[in-house]
């Protein structure tokens, strides 16, 4: 029964991306580390249980921050045509947006502390509905530029965005 | 009515100065009695605070009549407002989506309402929406007939109160319908109206199927102890009070139990038929020539709605599970400009109270003006994997919960009764599953995607494909073992995008296929069923040759990417 299927999208985010998403999670599991660090020298009671619940922790961390980042390289994608922006993103629960470039109302770009120390950029497509802003992060800033102004170019082309 | 041309400035009427502070008085009022009741004598400064407050707020509120200026230009809508940090709100005029009309009590003793303006955008955010608080009630019809009709002579726009315009109506017409390419050209026969639907006083008896009252009584709990609390009043000192609470305590506990949950639920069906009747007396519901869709209502709280029908995408027919079990159900507009939510009565997108299921599905047939399969026909059902995943996700979390509990109880000192209750749980989450199931449904029927889904609310939304901005596909990981999707179509109206849920992928992507010729094409692969597992991810990335793509998937191929 099943005959079509979604092909993924045509490009991959930048490589750089990965060290971003391992940087972004390390730091999030280093607040947490440090916290739990703090803990254990500060008093002395029941310090094997402590041990180990930060020995989990530097576990669970170290493969978040190894695995997660490939995974998310592996899955996250983008195309663009003259018709449509289409985007791959997700791990547990993939997600795949298509939104007409004729319905595009905002194409926002934005970077982030971490993204700015990768020189990575973001960009945001938004249309009329709430539901569907189409989000691609992990570009270089340059890809990111140039798919802004040709999405702006292209949704300037057309009008209506069915409000 | 008012017919103004020009671009002056005009100002909310001046009557709303006397009608701001008692609105704050009447807010304030806990306070204020907790003042008088308690006096300066317990010591705290709380009320006196209050009382200060309430002094500010009456102050800032009659500034806003000196600082709140209106006007119409034949391009735009603009409120100016603010005192110290101005403000000029404009909306263009194509932009305006509704037109809400409200008048509370006190509004209509004076003559006022108050006209809120609702535009595709800004309502979303919350922000930036035009409101006029408030306006003599014949200006604010005739505004909303100036905004909403683009001939500038509107007769019998209904002011606060249904004025029997065209009651006589010779049957119901669906003419001039939904479709966008109809409702434009409208006969120039200034303002035709015509009825399509009108409360009948035996729908009351769907009013205490409703539970609005829960928030009433809830309401009122609240104001009780707010005044408890400020002034200063134990409560069990009161002779009635006290005399019920011993005759309460003088009952076992299951007895307690027992007249506890009575009397609420007396209380609630009380509170909820009152509510019906102050929220939907004079309702009515009626098309105008010149493309719009008009809901008068309200008993003492009078609300005028007035909803472009081009703008409307479609309905939404929704049965929570109490009225489900009396044959009666709601209807909700999927229009741009109005949101949902709220309880679905307070906001304006309500076309139909709580009805005879039947009388719901005929008045939704004739504001889409088509086929009545689209709101009544037969649903595609999404097959045993989707009625399986019901299963598994209800069952799951319960005895999920059985079993933590039963640990619990083995190693700590849990009280049985919360695995026992989980047990008892179990044959109510299956039959819950089941009725999921039973309602999951979708179809494609003339031009429009309908989709079904819920149990507690069923919900059956009709949407037109016009108003269909994107899709979007989601896969969790177990959807994907069972070979499922969740397919979400965006849209700039109602919810902002409505699900079909667990349906199988290659049905999903022929609705959206169907919904957005061509926008698909590009995307997909098609047709090798032989060498693909069904549950082949499409997003798996290591695909080493897709045919179709050219190109192929590989990231450096393409001149965009630099990295």
């Amino acid at each position: 029964m099943e005959t079509t299927t979604l092909r993924p999208p045509q490009h991959r985010v930048s490589r750089t991306a990965r060290w971003y998403w391992a940087a972004r999670a390390a730091f999030g599991w280093l607040v947490l580390i440090a916290v739990q660090v703090i803990w254990l020298v500060a008093d002395g009671d029941d310090v094997g249980l402590r041990l180990a619940a930060l020995v989990a922790t530097v576990i669970v961390a170290v493969t978040h921050v190894t695995v997660m980042p490939l995974w998310r390289y592996n899955v996250h994608r983008w195309e663009t045509t003259p018709e449509a922006v289409y985007t791959q993103s997700g791990w547990f629960k993939q997600e795949w947006r298509i939104a007409p470039v004729s319905r595009i109302q905002t194409v926002d770009s934005a970077r982030g502390p971490f993204e700015q120390l990768f020189r990575l950029a973001n960009v945001t497509v938004t249309t009329a509905s709430a539901a569907g802003p189409v989000r691609i992060s992990g570009l270089d800033r340059e890809t990111a530029q140039r798919l802004v102004d040709e999405l702006t170019a292209n949704a300037q082309a057309t009008a209506g965005d069915a409000t | 009515m008012t017919s103004t041309t020009g671009a002056e400035w005009r100002r909310l009427s001046p009557r709303m100065l006397v009608v701001h502070p008692i609105q704050e008085v009447v807010r304030l009022a806990p306070a204020l009695i907790g003042l008088l009741v308690a006096g300066s004598s317990s010591g705290g400064h709380g009320p006196l605070w209050s009382l200060a407050g309430l002094v500010v707020a009456v102050l800032f509120g009659t500034l806003r009549w000196f600082t709140t200026t209106y006007r119409i230009t034949p391009e735009h809508v603009q409120v100016r407002k603010g005192l110290v940090h101005r403000k000029v709100l404009t909306v263009p005029r194509d932009r305006v989506r509704t037109v809400d009309v409200t008048a509370n009590i006190l509004h209509r003793v004076l003559g006022l309402a108050r006209v809120e303006v609702g535009t595709g955008r800004s309502d979303r955010k919350g922000g930036g929406e035009l409101k006029l608080d408030a306006l003599g009630a014949r200006e604010a019809a005739g505004l909303r007939g100036e905004l909403l009709h683009r001939e500038s002579r509107t007769a019998g726009a209904p002011g606060e109160t249904a004025m029997g315009t065209a009651m006589d109506t010779a049957g119901y017409t669906p003419e001039s319908a939904g479709t966008p390419a109809a409702a434009v050209p409208a006969p120039r026969q200034a303002g035709v109206e015509t009825e399509l639907a009108a409360l009948r006083p035996e729908w009351i008896r769907f009013g205490p199927f409703t539970l609005s009252g829960l928030i009433t009584v809830g309401i009122i709990a609240g104001f009780v102890s707010r005044l408890a609390s400020e002034g200063n009043v134990n409560l069990g000192q009161i002779a009635p009070v006290k005399s019920t609470l011993g005759w309460f305590g003088s009952l076992s506990l299951p007895l307690e139990i027992a007249a506890g949950v009575l009397i609420l639920a007396v209380f609630v069906m009380i509170a909820s038929t009152l509510g019906y009747i102050l929220a939907f007396w004079g309702f009515r519901l009626t098309r105008h020539s010149s493309g719009t869709l008009h809901v008068n209502r309200g008993l003492i709280t009078t609300r005028a709605t007035t909803i472009e029908e081009r703008r409307l995408r479609g309905l939404e027919v929704s049965e929570p599970l109490l009225l489900r079990a009396v044959r009666g159900a709601r209807l909700i507009a999927v229009t741009t400009g109005l949101r949902v939510g709220q309880g679905a009565q307070r906001g304006g997108s309500m076309l139909l109270p709580p009805a005879p299921l039947r009388e719901a599905q005929s008045v939704a047939t004739r504001v889409l003006g088509g086929d009545a399969a689209t709101v009544s026909g037969p649903l595609v059902q999404h097959g045993p994997a989707a009625a399986r995943r019901r299963f598994t996700r209800s069952l799951g979390v319960v005895v999920a919960w059985i079993v933590v509990c039963l640990v619990l109880w083995e190693w700590s000192d849990l009280p049985a009764w919360t695995w026992v209750a989980g047990l008892a749980l179990l044959p109510v989450t299956a039959l819950i599953a089941a009725d999921r199931y039973r309602n999951l449904g979708h179809a494609l029927v003339a031009g429009h995607l309908v989709t079904r889904w819920g149990s507690l609310v069923r919900r059956r939304v009709v949407l037109e494909y016009d108003g269909i901005i994107g899709w979007n596909v989601e896969r969790s990981f177990f959807q994907r073992r069972a070979g499922l999707v969740t397919l979400t179509a965006t849209t700039a109206a109602g919810r902002q995008g409505y699900r079909v849920q667990d349906v199988g992928l290659g049905e999903a992507l022929r609705l959206a296929s169907a919904g957005s010729p061509g926008l698909l094409d590009p995307f997909l692969s098609g047709g090798r069923p032989s060498s693909r597992h069904e549950t082949q991810v499409p997003g798996e990335p290591r695909v080493p040759g897709e045919p179709r793509v050219p190109g192929g998937p590989s990231d450096i191929a393409h001149p965009l990417i630099s990295g």
